[in-house]
């Protein structure tokens, strides 16, 4: 069957749920090989890679991958597409591994489609285009197609693969070493799930009305474990770090379900949130655009609203 | 030093967008143009840059004719110039086709440092800036919040998902930036009417040696098979609280087995 080289998303070693969903897709279409770039590699991450199907890992743990900015990993994967003719190339949609993919398809001459939310037969994409507002099938006519794959597109099912070990040893070029990272900066919020990651998202809008308060979405999204997410006006304000802003200069998140509060709903928050396959609305304004998204709406302060839910799960559960 | 700031016209986020139904293209058309907001923003470094370390900035874009309003609104921000990259042989470019375009011009313009916006608001590929400095073979600095330039050395912090990543180049280099960068100047009276008389150079496709077969629609590497509307989000309830909404919600969440 032909080869699906599968780019690894990896942080500290463990490998990231939205991978397990990338070897669940590449299965349907062919044979997965996980490719893993930069330091951390372990039998965990092995026998994680296995348990979604991998059949072939290669393994290139040089810490230049790590050290220099997106392209020694394109060198990497352009260095994969010539020795193992793979069929096609797919990475998750992230902000980094949408610029490797940018960067392989110079190299290998290939067509790149980013931001997929699904990939079928013949290797047509499915992509959610204009804030949610069209949605387009799309294919590469030229080299080795490269997908970029949304996080939540597939649900990840486990199925045993071989996992063959291959290390590959890649001498990165100079040319590719020019962006060096010289610091990373953690400004995490405790152990909740990723974001774009995460299968339920709780957000937050202006009408949380200050930083503190945000501890009530908190605990909404912790009953539920869900990631927290915030709208412009709440990090503009300040309330919520910037890594969490969702829209459409933030992230864009496709979770099975998004619950909004004090958010009304402005067509830049939409583009982040509007692919979600269920969407409950807050808010006290019944005018809120948000509502004509809402599968569940609640008129009403969220003050009253979210605390009382949170208690319900916690009942419920 | 030469700064130039790639600026990308739009259709406008808040009009209805559209696909064309006879080459399956983004329809320029049927929506006002505007400039991408992250262009904005870029466009703003690039005066910022200017600023404290002297030179000139030039604004490119690639785009059809009516993109000139585009190009008026950076000049009338502040920006000294502009190049133009118009020619009908471009319609239909995609993300490979437009970084092949733009690199090619740059060459030929000559730079120390090129600002992009961070992602466009129409194609949201965010991959241009990797793929200009994969082409011009110089450091890719992107998804910056902030930008020092000291010398010839140059750092950004770049946006990650956990924070920030603190990120070293040496010029000439691509950046890219986030919104959170600054705050975009609105162009006063007196800019707007400078605008007018700032020169404007427009490249065809032989002016900036543009491979023409590897641009346009006939180059584009990908290509849209199909398209259709999304349908409509079903209706959902929405229910007045009553000092039970919160409790009414746990109900629909059991329904959707979410709890
Ligand atoms: C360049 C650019 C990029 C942008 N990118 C993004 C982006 O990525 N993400 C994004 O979100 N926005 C983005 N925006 C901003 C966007 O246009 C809106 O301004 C923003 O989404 C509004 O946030 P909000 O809904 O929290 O605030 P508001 O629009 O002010 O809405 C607050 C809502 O809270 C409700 N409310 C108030 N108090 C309560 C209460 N006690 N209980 C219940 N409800 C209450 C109100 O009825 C109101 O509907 C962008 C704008 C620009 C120009
Ligand atoms: N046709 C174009 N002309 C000039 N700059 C462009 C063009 N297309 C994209 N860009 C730049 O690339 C950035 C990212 O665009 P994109 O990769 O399309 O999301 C934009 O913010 C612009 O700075």
């Amino acid at each position: 069957m032909a080869e699906i080289l599968v780019l690894v998303e990896h942080v500290d070693g463990e490998v990231k749920k939205v991978t397990l969903e990338l070897l669940t897709l590449a299965r349907s279409l062919g044979s997965p090989s996980a490719v893993w770039a930069g330091p951390g590699y372990s039998a965990e991450a092995k026998a994680r890679l296995a348990e979604f199907g991998a059949e072939k890992v290669y393994v290139a743990d040089a810490a230049d991958l790590h050290d220099y900015l997106v392209a020694p990993k394109a060198e990497l994967l352009a260095q994969l597409v010539s020795s193992a003719a793979p069929a096609a190339v797919l990475v998750a949609a992230t902000a980094e591994s949408k610029e490797v993919a940018g960067r392989l398809a110079i190299k290998t001459g290939s067509g790149v489609i980013t931001d997929a939310v699904g990939l079928g037969d013949g290797f047509v994409a499915e992509q959610s285009i204009f804030g949610g507002g069209v949605n387009v099938r799309s294919k590469v006519g030229r080299g080795t197609p490269i997908f970029a794959v949304r996080p939540n597109a597939t649900t990840p099912e486990a199925s045993t693969g071989a996992a063959a070990e291959e290390p590959v040893s890649v001498s990165v070029s100079d040319a590719a070493k020019v962006s060096k990272v010289v610091e990373r900066v953690k400004e995490e919020k405790g152990a909740r799930p990723e974001l774009t990651e995460a299968a339920i998202v709780v957000s937050g809008g202006r009408g949380v009305g200050s930083a503190e308060n945000f501890s009530v979405i908190e605990r909404l999204a912790d009953s539920l474990g869900a990631a927290v997410g915030a709208s412009r006006a709440a990090t503009d304000a300040g309330w919520y770090p910037h890594q969490f802003q969702v829209g459409q200069t933030g992230k864009t998140v496709s979770p099975q379900l998004y619950i909004a509060a004090g958010i009304s709903g402005a067509i830049q928050h939409r583009a982040g949130m509007q692919t979600a396959k269920t969407i409950v609305a807050i808010n006290k304004d019944p005018e809120a655009p948000i509502f004509e998204l809402a599968d569940f709406g609640v008129v009403g302060d969220l003050n009253q609203v979210v605390p009382q839910l949170t208690e319900e799960i916690e009942k419920r559960r | 030093m030469n700064i130039v700031v790639c600026v990308k016209q739009v259709p406008d986020t808040a009009t209805e967008r559209k696909l064309r139904s006879d080459d399956k293209t983004l329809d320029r058309d049927a929506a006002d143009g505007v400039i991408n907001e992250l262009c904005e923003y870029a466009v703003e470094e690039a005066l910022k840059v200017k600023e404290a370390h002297g030179g000139e900035v030039t604004v490119l874009t690639m785009g059809p004719a009516k993109a000139t309003d585009t190009i008026r609104k950076a000049l009338a921000m502040g920006a000294d110039k502009a190049v133009h990259v118009v020619d009908d042989g471009l319609h239909g470019s995609d993300a490979l086709s437009t970084s092949h375009a733009l690199a090619q011009t740059l060459k030929k313009i000559g730079f120390d440092l090129v600002i992009l916006g961070s992602e466009s608001t129409d194609a949201r590929m965010g991959v241009l800036a990797a793929m200009l400095a994969e082409r011009l073979g110089t450091p890719q600095l992107t998804f910056a919040r902030k930008v020092d330039i000291d010398g010839s050395s140059i750092t950004i912090e770049r946006v990650t998902d956990y924070g920030f990543d603190r990120v070293q180049a040496t010029l000439p280099a691509v950046i890219s930036v986030v919104e959170k960068i600054n705050e975009p100047r609105y162009p006063s009276f007196k800019g707007i009417m400078a605008a007018k008389k700032k020169p404007v150079q427009t490249f065809g496709i032989a002016d900036a040696e543009i491979d023409a077969s590897v641009v346009g629609l006939g180059g584009a590497s990908s290509e849209v098979a199909e398209f259709a509307v999304a349908p409509a989000r079903a209706a959902g309830t929405v229910v007045k609280d009553e000092g039970d909404g919160g409790s009414k919600a746990a109900d629909f969440l059991v329904s959707k087995k979410f709890i």
